[in-house]
């Protein structure tokens, strides 16, 4: 692909990145960071290229290295971050009126699944 | 031997970027974060099939035995840490992901003649460095492996500046030549300066700095993908640096701190008020039993939960505390600050764990006023939530932070360890306050004792 499009791709994710996290409720800052830390890990695809291509044997030695490095990136964010939103289910009672939008927000979080009719 | 052919694989990774575009808007409001998360392992899982498919790879049992491995360590660590323990593991994960980086991209360095793309590689080679070894120093600030104070002296900026100067040097270098040695020389370069950007960072400014050393990885992860041609990396990579950049400047907003104050605001010197020297002065300690008629004769009640009460296991204490003196009449809540805890939210996630009601949750902006109507604040393992030195104290490490306005109850009493300072190492005023009582001790221990004595009343 050549530079220019690269760099409109690059500009555009920019942009998106921006967008889609600009009004974050502070409830949600430790999943959402988690969550995009385990998105990096996705550099697991470029580790296993650089495996894949290994001839030397030191140079296999450290691709894997990077290769279990981007796998914990990556296993080790998304569990965590599950587990962290799993709190957030099994409330006991749905909140009162009273309380602003940081629970009204909350209120809807894992109560979909969870809250019995 | 591929199977996919250059269009399908193209059109898979757009598919992965898409759930990572929707995995971040997901975990952005709380109805749909759950699914969010899942949308993305989705994608990732997508995104490591297609290279299998896609690309002609040697070694593969090595490769897939390397991933099991790293499953085998990660997995099981994030289903078993403590909530409590959480921030330094997202810590850890993102730290790795750097050092992947990085090492992906000295790798291919002797593949490429373009100083272009040599360009991409000293920069993911140094980012990552950086973010690994800034990650490490944050695990070991949030573990306890060494003290949260901000960590300075006297030379440390011109050292940075030395490191930083050098790394720029030898990175033109490697851009020009191609050097392999020197390539690596600047991956030590920047393990140093990821040590030293962070040792200045103290007590609840570190969960801040991970998220900006998140947002370095993502852009690392970038870089590496202009390296390697792969648009997925190049989108993924960018997505977590933007956004990671904007939760950032977010989280420290939340904190009435700058980012560049953060960073920086240790190397000014003299800026750090704080101490670790415990102050002299009385104060006035108590028992559970007094405690117990304090609350049970009060009308109205604010619990202001902190890091201690989460240590401590004493969420269920607290809950249970609450409906007693609930059953007696009093009017009880719990004052949240969005950075109790250890991160922002972190509190939320904690006691969510416990089933504390959500109705009896406060966030800060609702419950500061009512503090002035409050009999008792009742402060359970939180210290630098409530300092007033946020507001009075110019110089601060914690100055400009929203608090909880404690300090307007009638009574004030903590639950607290020892007299030593909190996160942010500094010394509260409120607990030599006339109007404050200390009740020493574990808070469970404590808040198990307060319970039994308010249910004898």
């Amino acid at each position: 692909m050549d530079g220019m499009s690269l760099l409109t791709i690059t500009v555009l994710a920019v942009f998106v990145g921006f967008e889609v996290v600009s009004k974050v409720s502070s409830t949600l800052h430790t999943p959402l960071m988690s969550g995009a830390n385990a998105i990096h890990g996705i550099i697991l695809v470029g580790a296993i290229i650089v495996a894949g291509q290994a001839s030397d044997p030191w140079v296999l030695a450290v691709a894997l290295l990077a290769v279990v490095l981007a796998t914990a990136n990556l296993v080790g964010g998304f569990v965590v971050t599950d587990r962290m939103l799993e709190m957030f289910r099994g409330r006991q009672r749905p909140p009162s009126g009273t309380d602003a939008a940081g629970s009204a927000g909350r209120s809807g979080s894992g109560g979909a699944g969870e809250r019995r009719p | 031997m591929t199977l996919l052919d250059p269009t399908w694989t193209a059109l898979l990774y757009l598919a992965a970027a898409a759930c990572f575009i929707l995995a971040l808007k997901g975990l952005s409001s709380p109805k749909t974060a759950r699914r969010g998360n899942l949308i993305g392992a989705f994608g990732a899982l997508l995104a490591v099939v297609t290279v299998f498919l896609s690309v002609k790879l040697d070694n593969i049992p090595w490769i897939l035995g390397a991933i099991v491995v790293g499953s085998g360590i990660a997995a099981p660590v994030a289903r078993r840490v403590q909530m409590t323990q959480m921030p330094q593991l997202v810590a850890l994960f993102n730290g790795v992901g750097g050092g992947a980086a990085a090492l992906v991209a000295l790798l291919e360095l002797p593949h490429t003649d373009d100083p272009w793309v040599r360009l991409a590689i000293v920069f993911t080679l140094l980012v990552g460095a950086v973010s690994f070894a800034g990650s490490a120093v944050t695990f070991a600030k949030l573990q306890g492996l060494m003290t949260t104070r901000p960590v300075t002296f006297p030379g440390l900026p011109v050292l940075m500046a030395l490191v930083l100067l050098a790394a720029v040097a030898v990175g033109v270098v490697v851009i020009l030549g191609g050097s392999m040695a020197l390539a690596v020389v600047l991956l030590v370069l920047g393990l140093v300066a990821g040590v030293l950007l962070v040792l200045p960072v103290g007590g609840a400014d570190v969960p801040i700095v991970i998220s900006l050393l998140n947002a370095f990885t993502g852009l690392a992860v970038a870089a590496s993908g202009l390296v390697l041609g792969n648009v997925l990396l190049l989108v993924a990579g960018t997505l977590v640096g933007a956004s990671g950049t904007i939760l950032t400047r977010a989280m420290a907003a939340a904190m009435g701190r700058s980012v560049a104050g953060i960073m920086f605001g240790a190397f000014k010197g003299g800026s750090t008020a704080g101490s670790t020297a415990v102050s002299e002065r009385p104060v006035r300690s108590s028992s559970a039993e007094d405690v117990a008629v304090l609350l049970g004769y009060a009308q109205r009640v604010i619990i202001v939960p902190g890091y201690g009460l989460a240590v401590a296991q004493g969420q269920h204490t607290a809950a249970e505390l609450a409906s007693a003196l609930e059953s007696r009449g009093t009017e009880v809540d719990f004052a949240i600050h969005p950075v109790a805890g250890r991160m922002p939210g972190h509190m939320n996630v904690l006691l969510a764990e416990a089933n504390v009601p959500y109705e009896s949750l406060k966030e800060m902006g609702d419950i500061n006023s009512e503090f002035k109507t409050a009999d008792v604040a009742l402060v359970v393992g939180a210290n630098d939530v409530v300092n007033p030195a946020a507001k009075t104290t110019a110089g601060s490490p914690i100055y400009g932070m929203p608090i909880l306005e404690v300090a307007d109850a009638r009574q004030v009493v903590f639950l607290k360890r020892s007299m030593r300072p909190g996160f942010a190492g500094i010394e509260n005023d409120l607990l030599y306050e006339p109007q404050t009582t200390l009740l020493f001790g574990d808070a469970k221990d404590s808040l198990t004792k307060v319970l039994g004595a308010v249910k004898a009343l």
